[in-house]
């Protein structure tokens, strides 16, 4: 089994509207269009499965307020100061 | 977040997995949006749409700034007309090109709230110059959002001021010539001239580095409103796929090949807070209007009103206080808890000419100001008399400045007062206070405020103290007028009135 992805993104079916930004920003590349059409008759993004770093740049370029959610894996021993940026700080 | 579970976003929970989670909706948005039944989980922009991205990086900065309860968000005429659709925030939506001027009053009225007028270009840049221009000016502590898709979006691809030289339009179908529609307009660079204003940037949603650097202008923007730092703009380059008649993809190269070049990113205006706030000028309205010292003054003893609706004709030659003497019993009801209008009509001619005003007095909120058969005429002359006694219904009362009415004119269907105020007037000492022998006369006959009120309004505004000397013995001689003439036995009570 390979080893856990830094980072995961879900893509919600009924925001996504398919217009592509996100595949097009995504910097390791690992969204995709879907080839089945979603409930919208759309072709909605889609996560490869593989290479999600948590970078958050495919949520900034989305224009649905929450078609995409970004997590990424916790880091128990590195504890981030909380910046004035909050917790999106680290996304730069 | 409550959103997630409506829309089926469940899988990975924070902590699930070891995945926390970085970046979801943010709960300045509505978790559904009320606009149509059928799509609540989508906003109306179309893919690709720049907008969405904007409210996206407003909302988050609202939120990780802890402004969301305090912020009033002023939507513009245009695609993002529907924003109070999405945004849980205080809305308001603005006729076409005046946000910053609604979002003005917003401030002044509320000091201490967030106020953000968010317009596109066709708003901001065309029927809206003049409101952005003058609220800039002034270095109103509002935060501009100005987005910037050089097209008329919504009404479907038309010319607007800030279109490219050569670009296409429905009204521009040979592409934009400045021979004939001039060349584009850069907003930023316009209001930086301006000593006012505190922060102008030009940003744009054209690849994801510039997307970085809208969120920290947005957020910028926000702050320094928030710090009091004066009036903040922040442009936005946003693509129109739609209108441009290019994908999404594509629309947003086109921002950074085409409109990049024409308008430059940059920031054109940054001043320090402590330097813009001893720039901004502004006052709140309470303090404008000096609402805590004339409180006081205001407090007046409880008096019953004998009416759920009260409406006033008052007419007469300009110069005889027609006006004045309607804004006075307006300014009476208000004191004494009363919705009022008060509504001036007069012609061309100002002088001499006649002059009319309609005040409501009412225990409820007043539809319209506009009154067609007034509870109480004062005809201060006798063409107004001649004019206006047949609109008085028979339970209503007229007011005329004579011993008596004519004699060649059909006695109307309501009863008539007849005050000699001006005679009276000219006794006094000075034939102005006319008005206010009238407004004594009238408070006694009718009972419907305080005249203890209109004392304290006439000292309030007339501020020549010889002429206020006169207008309270002009007060008091209407009442005795009435309490003579009309009401032989009136007793004069403890509460100051006779009957």
């Amino acid at each position: 089994m390979a080893a856990q992805m830094r980072g995961k993104v879900t893509i919600d079916l009924k925001e996504c509207k398919g217009c592509g930004l996100c595949v097009e920003s995504c910097p390791p590349k690992c969204l995709v269009l879907a080839r089945e059409l979603s409930p919208y008759g759309v072709h909605p993004a889609q996560y490869t499965g593989e290479g999600c770093t948590g970078c958050g740049i495919c949520f900034y370029c989305c224009p649905e307020p929450g078609a995409i959610t970004v997590y990424r894996l916790a880091a128990p021993r590195k504890t981030i100061a909380a910046e004035p940026g909050g917790a999106h700080a680290a996304a730069l | 977040m409550a959103g997630e579970s409506d829309a089926g976003v469940v899988e990975a929970q924070a902590g699930v997995n070891g995945y926390e989670l970085i970046h979801a909706k943010s709960p300045v948005f509505y978790d559904l949006y009320d606009r149509k039944s059928e799509l609540k989980f989508q906003t109306h922009y179309c893919p690709g749409c720049g907008h969405g991205i904007v409210h996206k990086l407003i909302a988050e900065a609202l939120h990780d700034l802890g402004l969301q309860d305090k912020t009033i968000f002023v939507s513009p005429v245009g695609c993002s007309v529907f924003a109070y659709y999405y945004l849980d925030l205080g809305n308001v939506q603005a006729a076409h090109g005046r946000a910053p001027a609604c979002a003005t009053g917003l401030k002044r009225a509320c000091p201490d709230k967030m106020v953000i007028a968010y317009q596109g270009d066709g708003d901001l840049a065309a029927i809206g110059t003049a409101e952005i221009v003058h609220a800039a000016n002034r270095g109103e502590n509002i935060t501009c959002f100005f987005i910037n898709n050089a097209i008329y979006g919504m009404t479907g691809g038309q010319m607007a001021p800030t279109t490219l030289v050569g670009q296409k339009s429905t009204t521009s179908p040979f592409g934009r010539r400045p021979s004939n529609e001039g060349f584009p307009l850069h907003v930023c660079e316009l209001l930086a001239t301006l000593q006012a204003p505190a922060y102008i940037e030009r940003v744009a949603l054209s690849d994801n580095k510039n997307i970085m650097r809208a969120r920290r202008a947005v957020r910028k923007a926000l702050e320094l409103q928030r710090d009091g730092a004066g009036f903040s703009l922040v442009e936005i380059l946003s693509p129109c796929p739609t209108i441009w008649n290019l994908d999404p993809v594509e629309a947003r190269r086109w921002v950074a090949e085409k409109m990049i070049p024409e308008f430059p990113l940059n920031v054109f205006r940054d001043r320090k807070p402590e330097v813009a706030v001893a720039n901004i000028p502004q006052r709140a309205v309470a303090d404008v209007l000096e609402i805590a010292q004339t409180q006081e003054s205001r407090t007046v003893g409880r008096h019953f009103h004998p009416f759920e609706n009260l409406s006033f004709k008052i007419a007469g030659f300009g110069g005889q206080g027609v006006l004045l003497l309607g804004q006075l019993l307006t300014e009476m009801g208000m004191r004494e808890g009363l919705d009022v209008s008060w509504l001036p009509s007069y012609g061309p001619e100002m002088r001499s000419g006649s002059a009319h005003c309609y005040v409501c007095l009412s225990k409820k909120r007043i539809g319209a100001p506009l009154v067609s058969h007034p509870d109480v005429l004062v005809a201060m002359n006798e063409p107004s008399l001649r004019k206006f006694a047949p609109e008085v219904p028979s339970e209503g009362l007229i007011f005329y400045n004579r011993n008596s009415l004519p004699t060649d004119i059909p006695q109307p269907q309501a009863p008539v007062v007849c005050v000699p105020a001006s005679e009276i007037a000219d006794g006094l000492g000075s034939a102005k206070a006319a008005n206010v022998v009238m407004l004594g006369a009238l408070l006694e006959a009718t009972e419907c405020l305080a005249s203890a009120t209109a004392l304290s309004v006439l000292e309030d505004k007339v501020k020549k103290i010889n002429l206020l000397e006169i207008d309270r013995r002009a007060l008091e001689a209407g009442r005795r007028f009435i309490d003579q003439h009309a009401h032989d036995e009136a007793v004069t009570q403890p509460d100051g009135f006779a009957y």
